[in-house]
Formats: C-alpha cells, sequence, structure tokens
C-alpha cells in the first residue's frame, strides 16, 4: 500500500470510483482466443487497462527428464510481465512476486485439468503481462483457461477469475491501479464455476470478518460474469470455424 | 517419484480411512494444534530472535535492525522485509541454492500477515523523515521441516518481534553522522497476527497439518487474523479446491484458534 496523494477519494459523493463505475460493475473485458501460430492453444484479454496474453504448449515431453511423473502429467505456469508493462520499468525476469504468482496459478489452474490422461509429459502454460493495471493475476488466469481450451486440452471445468477489494471503507468488485495502491484490501479468487469450486483465493489488505466474506462472495460473481465472457469468446471461435467450413462446401 | 511421494500414495488410503473414522493419524482432533514450544531471545547476536517447535517442525527466526533508506512513496514510514531459507538441513527435499518458490510462498503470505495488520508500528521507526529510517529484517530458518511452516514461521516471527529490541540513535542531520547508543527500546507493536492453515484431505479440513498429512492434502488454506478478529492475510495454496462453506468455516475456526496460539505466544515472552 502507498502513500496516498492528499484529499483523494476513490468513491464520489454519487457513488462512483474514479473510472465512473459503479461498486459491483467490472471494468470493459474483451477476449480473444486462437491469436497465435505456434502454440497450441493462446489467448488474449484485455481487461480495463490490462493486456493480456496466455499460450499453452503441450502436453509434451519434459525436460529435464526427472521431472516426469509416471501416473500423470505435470503443470507448468509462468506468469511473466513486459519491462514496459508498468509506469516504472519493471527489470526483465522473475521477481518474488511473479514467482509466488506463477505458483497460485498453476494452484487455480491444476484443479480443472485431467493430467492422469497424460502420464510423462508437460502442460506448460506461459502468461505475459504486456499491460499492467492491477488485476493481473485473475485476468491472466481467465486467459489461460482460455488458451486450454483452445488446445483442446480435457478439463473439468474453465476456471474463471475476479477479485473483490475494499477501497474507502466499502467493498467493490474489480479494483483498477489506484484503486489497489490506494485501497484497504484486495481480493482475488477463482473459481470453477459449474460445481462452485474456489481455486484460488488471496487477500492483501485488512477486513473484519464480515467484510471478508463479503469480498469473497462479490468476487464469485464477478468470476461468474468473467465466465460468461470466456464462454462467448470459445463459441465464437467454433461459429467462425463452422461458418468456414459452411463457405467451402 | 522420490521416496516421499512413493509412501504418500500408500499414506493417503491410510490417513484417509482414519479421516472417515474421525480421527487424524496422530490421533489429534480436526482443530488440535500440535503441542508448540518457544523460546525468545536465542540468539545474542540479533536483535530479536525466538525458535519454535511445532510438533516435529522446528524454525528459527532472527530479526536485525538497521538503518537505511524509507521508500520513495512512503518517506515517513520505516521498512519490514521477510525472507525464508529453507535449508538443506531441514529436509531432504530441500536443496541449497536461491529461495524456491515454496520459500517466497511462505515469506509473502508470513510478510502480509505482519504488514497488512500494521502488527509492527513502521510509522515509529523513522529517524529522518524521507532521509533515513529503520529497517526490520525478518529472516525465517527453518530447522526441521514436519508439516506447516506456516503457522510455525508466523508464530516465531511474533514471537521474535515482541522481544526486539531496538539500539537507540542519534542522528545528526547537518552532517548525516549516526551514532548508535548502547540504549535499547523494544520494538513498537501494535497488533499480533497469527496464520491458521488447514489441509483439506477429501471433504476433512484439518488445522495444522502435520507432514504426512501435506504430503496426501488436495489443497491447503491459511488465513490470519489478529486480536481484534480483523483478517490480514488469506491464501490459498497447492492444488485443490474449497467450498464457499469451507472458506466460511476456515474463517470462524482461524480467528478461533488465532486466539489460543497468540495467548501461547504471549505467555512465551
Amino acid at each position: 500500500m502507498m502513500g496516498r496523494p492528499e484529499g483523494l477519494k476513490l468513491i464520489d459523493e454519487n457513488g462512483r470510483r474514479i473510472d465512473g463505475r459503479k461498486k459491483y460493475e467490472l471494468r470493459p473485458i474483451s477476449m480473444e482466443v486462437n491469436v497465435l501460430k505456434n502454440a497450441d492453444g493462446s489467448a488474449y484479454v484485455e481487461w480495463g487497462k490490462n493486456k493480456i496474453l496466455a499460450a499453452v504448449y503441450g502436453p509434451r515431453e519434459i525436460h529435464p527428464k526427472h521431472l516426469q511423473r509416471p501416473d500423470r502429467g505435470i503443470l507448468r505456469v509462468r506468469y511473466n510481465m513486459a519491462p514496459f508493462s508498468v509506469e516504472d520499468r519493471k527489470k526483465p525476469g522473475p521477481d518474488r512476486r511473479s514467482v509466488e504468482i506463477s505458483k497460485v496459478i498453476r494452484g487455480a489452474l491444476e484443479p480443472a485439468l485431467i493430467l492422469e490422461m497424460f502420464p510423462r509429459t508437460a502442460v506448460d502454460i506461459f502468461i505475459e503481462v504486456l499491460q499492467a493495471d492491477a488485476g493481473t493475476r485473475v485476468a491472466g488466469i481467465a486467459a489461460a483457461s482460455l488458451a486450454l481450451a483452445d488446445a483442446g486440452i480435457p478439463m473439468r471445468d474453465i476456471v474463471s477469475a475476479c477479485a473483490a477489494g475494499k477501497i474507502d471503507g466499502e467493498i467493490v468488485l474489480d479494483l483498477n491501479k489506484d484503486e489497489d495502491n490506494y485501497g484497504e484490501a484486495d481480493v482475488p479468487l477463482a473459481i470453477m464455476p459449474m460445481k462452485n469450486d474456489i481455486t484460488l483465493l488471496q487477500m492483501d489488505g485488512y477486513l473484519t470478518r464480515e467484510e471478508f466474506m463479503e469480498a469473497v462472495r462479490l468476487a464469485i460473481k464477478g468470476a461468474k460474469a468473467v465466465y460468461q465472457k470466456q464462454r462467448e469468446a470459445l463459441k465464437r471461435k467454433y461459429l467462425a470455424v463452422a461458418e468456414e467450413v459452411a463457405g467451402n462446401e | 517419484m522420490s521416496d516421499q511421494e512413493v509412501m504418500a500414495s500408500i499414506m493417503r488410503d491410510h490417513i484417509m480411512n482414519l479421516l472417515r473414522e474421525g480421527k487424524r493419524i496422530d490421533g489429534r482432533g480436526f482443530e488440535d494444534y500440535r503441542e508448540i514450544e518457544i523460546k525468545t531471545n536465542v540468539i545474542e547476536k540479533a536483535e530479536g530472535s525466538a525458535w519454535v517447535k511445532l510438533g516435529d517442525t522446528q524454525v528459527l527466526v532472527g530479526i536485525k535492525v538497521d538503518v537505511g533508506e524509507p521508500f520513495p512513496d512512503l518517506p515517513e514510514s520505516g521498512v519490514m522485509t521477510t525472507n525464508v531459507e529453507l535449508v538443506p538441513l531441514a529436509s531432504p527435499t530441500f536443496e541449497p541454492g536461491p529461495p524456491d518458490e515454496n520459500a517466497i510462498e511462505l515469506a509473502r503470505v508470513v510478510d502480509r500477515g505482519i504488514r497488512e495488520s500494521h502488527a509492527i508500528d513502521l510509522e515509529k521507526l523513522v529517524i529522518s523523515p524521507g532521509k533515513l529510517v529503520r529497517v526490520v529484517f525478518i529472516d525465517v530458518h527453518v530447522l526441521d521441516h514436519g508439516g506447516n511452516l506456516l503457522d510455525a514461521s508466523g508464530i516465531a516471527a511474533m514471537a521474535a518481534l515482541m522481544t526486539t529490541k531496538v539500539p537507540r540513535v542519534e542522528y545528526n542531520e547537518e552532517t548525516g553522522e549516526l551514532t548508535k547508543l548502547d540504549e535499547y527500546d523494544p520494538l513498537p507493536i501494535n497488533h499480533i497476527p497469527v496464520p491458521v492453515t488447514f489441509a483439506k484431505i477429501g471433504t476433512a479440513m484439518l488445522v495444522d497439518p502435520s507432514l504426512d498429512e501435506e504430503m496426501v492434502m488436495d489443497g491447503r488454506l491459511t488465513i490470519t487474523t489478529d486480536e481484534t478478529g480483523h483478517v490480514s492475510a488469506a491464501q490459498k495454496g497447492e492444488s485443490g479446491s474449497f467450498k464457499l462453506e469451507e472458506v466460511m468455516y476456515a474463517l470462524d475456526t482461524a480467528v478461533e484458534k488465532g486466539n489460543y496460539v497468540r495467548e501461547i505466544i504471549k505467555r512465551s515472552l
């Protein structure tokens, strides 16, 4: 949390946030799958000012070989921020934050995958944050699950994600950068919506028990809205394929 | 597969069978901590220290207090950092080298629990605003990995911080000269956050998982609360998933067990 500029109000007298949103409103989100040629699956997500690309390679042979598991495949996740993605240039390569985020994203996606189907192999997910404006891990999870689906990897459900938080004493949905910097708490969450299984839950901030549960419930609602957008993005891909096939006949 | 992983596949059936009868492998109730032993001031060269034994887990936390520059956006606040070393003497699975993802996650969750509750009164650690502040280093040294390193580290960190003595300094604004005095003040502490970790195995939620339980768990959930009942950190770890009801249960139980552990910390000082 940073030193807050004098007089900055995150919610105005009309209940509007600094970017004009209402308390429970998501930022504009657009999603597209199959955006890269080399990857087995890929997706591009714009979520507010976040611009995130995800690619999936695999199931494929593992190097180094000692990581192989005879009974199942393994999942590897690399979350990486481009040096130009933030206000002050970020030193290239993994920092402690990226290492932690890569780990929790792996934990968020793994429950959805049926890795027992691919012994001795690895599924690699690469998440590149091209521009960051808070909520990159949840946007990254949304992009990564689309890329997994695009790669045709069998999944129990699409993993969806969203954050809720507390700003100026109120629980709100989907914090932007200023709200994250100057707010009181951030609660990122991921869910497999079909069975309401929470696969990522973190909290950074200071909340009462009631506020914490309110934020969790709100983030679940947000993630379910994101889920609809993910489904639409996937449908668009197959509609485009169907039209192409119909056109050729 | 490592030896431990082979054991885990056999162990999982055994643990699951016991859980179905409402029993844990070491005879504890689902909400019971293992025995907690705390010794403070164990390292004389550190400004604060604590050794914690939680069942078979042993961790040592040393606090070093230095002076340095504040962050540019927080000129009137001291600085704290948390680091965890999973040293190879603590487990056959730990390897020498820079901190891996497990050490980093552990350190960051312990750090958030302390930082976000403002457990350390960092505003009182300013020597010269914008120029010179105290830097509090929380270094967690894991000595024996018997499961639930997170709670052991969080407990040891708070016990160490609460016994930390900060040397008084004299700072000359004009010459920039800093003199350490031979007088000490206790580190200003506002709150006592305590992390409480749950392992989910099947549908059972177990407080303070042992290593055997961690080897077979589906998921992990840590919730850090302080004496006011506020939550200052939460982290779902590893694979697996949790239902909303399980999160609610964990939250209530974390407050209750946090109070229990906090009393043990206080008694140790």
